[in-house]
């Protein structure tokens, strides 16, 4: 639900990937954002570049100041929470993973066969009791 | 009051009309050619018949003509000589993400894939480059860095002493050596590989990485990719 407090994920321009709070609601379309403590500026988003997320800052009054804002979203330790969620830590694997250099992937090669010799080694033993 | 001209500016030296638009225009066709109006005025150029030219100027201004006319003869004519030092050679700049024992990949050639190990750039502006040869067949070798992928991959090769090695080092040798590779060079080979390969060995992996080609999966796109 669209609220004053609502944490969004912000998808297009400057601060993409970042989350921020609704501060105040414009319109249907808009509202105006803040995110102190993830470096988000005041500024207006449109609701089709933003994300809502489960999380709401509690006891946010409307068009609050940013230290106010900043002093509540740490006080219910928001950021934390978001970053624990497993969307969240999608977002950073992805991030991650586009980051690996040739070396990095090859490695990351060289795990997965590893991994998946030991899976198959485990399977093959379950079939054979399964035949038995 | 006169008007403006027809065909006025877009930006400068871009003009609005074209020539056949501001012919159409002017509608000079239109008009009447009134005879005997070129009469009176006597043509610019022509010389009138008392001043002859003198038969040097002739003969200088038809050498002049012909030559304009005959490409073959233009070549003959010495084009004046630049100015010392301004065709002087610049060394070729190194791409900023090359550096010495850098990991590359060879793009084009018969080692295309393969992962080597950068040691120096020579004069010729060419880098000097090895597989190393032990370990995946790529002997010490001259590349374009055109024909290169650098990545961010560094072997720490400080103290390996490629200082022997030059251009003349890949100057073709005469044929009259019966064997293919000369016994100098493979003593180099393998005297530079094992400087590399202990290297090499100090890092996980890395042998195993130069040892395999690079190739692309589903889904990967080079210019999406980090190297």
């Amino acid at each position: 639900m669209v609220e004053v407090g609502r944490v969004v994920l912000i998808t297009h321009g400057s601060s993409a990937g970042k989350i921020a709070v609704i501060v105040d609601i414009i319109d249907h379309n808009r509202a105006i954002v803040e995110g102190p403590t993830t470096g988000v500026p005041r500024k207006e988003v449109a609701f089709r570049r933003v994300t809502l997320t489960d999380l709401v800052v509690k006891r946010v009054p409307r068009a609050t100041g940013s230290t106010a804002l900043k002093k509540l979203i740490e006080k219910q330790d928001i950021v934390a929470s978001w970053e624990k969620s497993a969307w969240a830590q999608k977002l950073a694997a992805r991030k991650t993973r586009q980051n690996l250099s040739d070396f990095d992937r090859f490695k990351k090669m060289v795990l997965k066969q590893k991994q998946r010799a030991l899976v198959n080694k485990e399977f093959k033993t379950l079939k054979k009791q399964v035949k038995a | 009051m006169s008007h403006s001209s027809r065909s006025s500016l877009l930006k400068p030296g871009v003009s609005r009309l074209s020539r056949s638009q501001v012919f159409a225009r002017r509608a000079l066709y239109k008009k009447k050619k009134v005879a005997g109006k070129k009469e009176a005025k006597p043509a610019r150029h022509q010389r009138p018949a008392s001043a002859k030219p003198s038969a040097t100027e002739d003969i200088t201004k038809d050498l002049k003509k012909s030559l304009l006319f005959n490409p073959s003869q233009v070549s003959a004519i010495k084009a004046p000589s630049h100015p010392k030092g301004r065709k002087a050679l610049r060394p070729t700049k190194l791409r900023q993400s090359i550096t010495p024992g850098s990991v590359l990949i060879i793009l084009a050639g018969r080692f295309r894939g393969k992962r080597v190990v950068f040691l120096k750039q020579l004069d010729s502006g060419l880098l000097l480059v090895t597989g190393p040869y032990k370990i995946n067949g790529v002997p010490l070798r001259r590349v374009n860095q055109a024909y290169v992928a650098a990545t961010s991959t560094k072997i720490n090769i400080e103290g390996v002493k490629v200082s022997t090695i030059n251009d003349s080092y890949f100057k073709r040798e005469s044929e009259a050596t019966e064997e293919k590779i000369s016994a100098q060079k493979v003593a180099t080979q393998k005297e530079v590989d094992a400087q590399i390969i202990s290297k090499v060995n100090e890092v996980q992996h890395l042998s195993s990485y130069l040892s395999k080609p690079f190739s692309l999966s589903k889904g990967q796109y080079p210019h999406q990719l980090k190297f």
